[in-house]
């Protein structure tokens, strides 16, 4: 299963700081998130395009994910080489994750 | 309780001019509002106006307005925009003159002025977040613009303006300016002023809350994207909101569309940092109430800072690109000789880059090599960029590139280049204090 299956997600951009939210489709699946996509696993999954960290922010309410990667955008939107400058495709890069067969049970427990 | 619909025109400064005449014409509107300038926008705006003393204001300026000024008249819509970017008195006269074309008399046109603050700025030692100060950019630097909250903008409405142009504004004060006026919020009802900034926020882009930037085939679909409807949000005078859009108009507006517009361009959702309120989005719940309804609630704010953002445009250096493609078996390993034999080139030549970037679109241009292993597609973009002090140098790179048509791999085509100044926006904090508003009026 991917993260695709249960979420989705859209990345915003001001300066060299990326945003990437993560929200679920079903409220349920919140837990699943939490639990799962650490501020860690994402710092790992974009590892060759974010040079700072990772920040997790929780939105219970909308069940919802919001991380916050700083020096993401090749020295800022305004100035990068990339062909993606604001890194508005990231969100699908987040999407293409892989998640355990077993994780809504797991986490549902 | 008194509700107020104001409606999105534009999401950015290129955007369609349609959905905002069926706002205009059908979305039973009190404010239509364009959000139409970007980061960069006002720095090579600057550098127009520095050679016209009248341009330097959105280009679409004159279309928008005669799109939309006979629908706004007739039907009371007041405009709110900041499509004067650097030069909001010129806009309002060439909008008080395309008023006067389209016949339209007793028209009361606003320019906002004052969040131009080279002048006091240029020579500061404060600090840039690209690790410099201001003043040591030196003749580098184009513009600083400060980020107006929504003050002056309500100023502007109660004194009766139709149509309010500013230069530099914080998108969301476009939207909580007329709030304030409307309904008399104080400026310091932090919760209210933090829900007026949410409606602001979740509007701001127009089209993507109500379908654009969006659908996903299979996962999230969205119907009639070509005839895309854009938002109007109808607000409660204690700042509760319902996003909504015309009825007949593509697109949708679902608990889903409306919450990856609340997390768009959002740090740390607890403090979205504007000029009038720290906003907290961190509460907020979304819930559909019918079709293409959905009720947004539960948005709060905490006292502002007395900063204000300002954004510095500043000449950073010269980029030149080139690009060429490759197709068929063994299209990736000629791509990744094209590439091969450029750097080596570059180096022969003694063409100096701080930064080169090669890229193999269809392959690993987008996410690189980590988050793209499997891609073995049919065809390959080679494209090679860099980042030069001179124009000549950046020119070199894109000829290096288009060299491979007869000095490369075989089969490559379609070859491309472009040389450029980069003009890069920095940004720095100053005393709200320092910056001192004003107002004119062009009728017509």
């Amino acid at each position: 299963m991917k993260l695709r299956d249960i979420a989705h997600s859209r990345t915003g951009d001001k300066g060299n700081i990326s945003n990437v939210s993560l929200i679920a489709y079903d409220p349920n699946d919140y837990g699943v998130l939490c639990d799962y996509v650490t501020a860690e696993r994402v710092r790992q999954l974009f590892d060759g395009v974010v040079q700072g960290e990772v920040r997790r922010y929780e939105l219970p309410g909308i069940a919802a994910l919001n991380f916050v990667m700083t020096e993401a955008l090749g020295g800022g939107v305004t100035r990068s080489l990339a062909i993606d400058a604001h890194g508005k495709s990231l969100s699908s890069a987040l999407l293409n994750m892989d998640l355990p067969d077993d994780i809504r049970s797991a986490s549902h427990e | 309780m008194r509700t107020i619909r104001l409606g999105a025109g534009a999401g950015y400064s290129g955007d369609r001019i349609e959905p905002a005449v069926e706002l205009a014409e059908h979305g039973k509107l009190d404010y239509l509002v364009f959000e139409c300038l970007a980061e960069r926008t006002i720095a090579l705006a600057q550098a127009a106006r520095l050679k016209d003393p009248d341009a330097g204001f959105d280009p679409l300026l004159e279309a928008r307005m005669k799109a939309v000024l006979p629908a706004c008249r007739a039907n009371g819509v007041r405009i709110v925009t900041n499509m004067g970017a650097a030069n909001p008195q010129s806009a309002a006269r060439a909008a008080a003159a395309i008023a006067r074309q389209l016949g339209l008399r007793g028209l009361k046109i606003a320019s906002v002025t004052g969040d131009d603050v080279l002048g006091d700025l240029k020579n500061s030692d404060r600090p840039l977040d690209i690790g410099c100060t201001v003043d040591g950019l030196g003749n580098r630097i184009a513009s600083a613009n400060a980020y107006l909250g929504g003050a002056s903008i309500a100023q502007a409405l109660r004194e009766g303006a139709d149509v309010v142009i500013t230069g530099r504004a914080a998108d969301p004060s476009l939207f909580l300016g007329p709030l304030i006026h409307e309904f008399g919020w104080a400026m310091d009802d932090w919760p209210l002023l933090g829900k007026g900034i949410l409606v602001g926020h979740l509007l701001e882009c127009a089209g993507q809350i109500t379908g654009g930037y969006f659908a996903d085939p299979g996962y999230k679909d969205v119907k009639g994207l070509a005839r895309l409807g854009f938002p109007i949000g109808e607000v409660r005078e204690d700042g509760d909101l319902v996003v909504t859009k015309v009825p007949g108009s593509g697109g949708q507006v679902t608990a889903a569309t409306v919450k990856e517009q609340l997390l768009y361009e959002i740090h740390d959702p607890a403090r979205y940092f504007q000029p009038d309120v720290v906003a907290d989005f961190s509460l907020v719940q979304v819930e559909e109430v019918g079709e293409d309804r959905v009720h947004v609630f539960g948005a709060t704010g905490t006292p502002k800072t007395g900063e204000l953002k300002v954004s510095v445009g500043y000449i950073d250096s010269y980029v030149g690109e080139g690009q060429i493609s490759y197709a068929g078996p063994g299209a990736l390993e000629r791509g990744r000789l094209a590439i091969e034999i450029v750097r080596e080139r570059l180096a022969i030549a003694g063409v100096e880059t701080s930064e080169l970037r090669c890229d193999l679109i269809g392959s690993n241009a987008l996410h690189g090599e980590s988050l793209s292993q499997d891609a073995h597609p049919y065809e390959v973009r080679v494209r090679v960029i860099g980042r030069t002090e001179t124009l000549t140098e950046a020119k070199r790179i894109g000829e290096e590139v288009e060299t491979l048509y007869t000095n490369g791999p075989a089969g490559g085509g379609g070859a491309w280049k472009s040389a450029r100044e980069v003009v890069a926006v920095a940004s720095t904090l100053i005393p709200e204090t320092d910056v001192a508003t004003s107002i004119q009026y062009f009728e017509t």
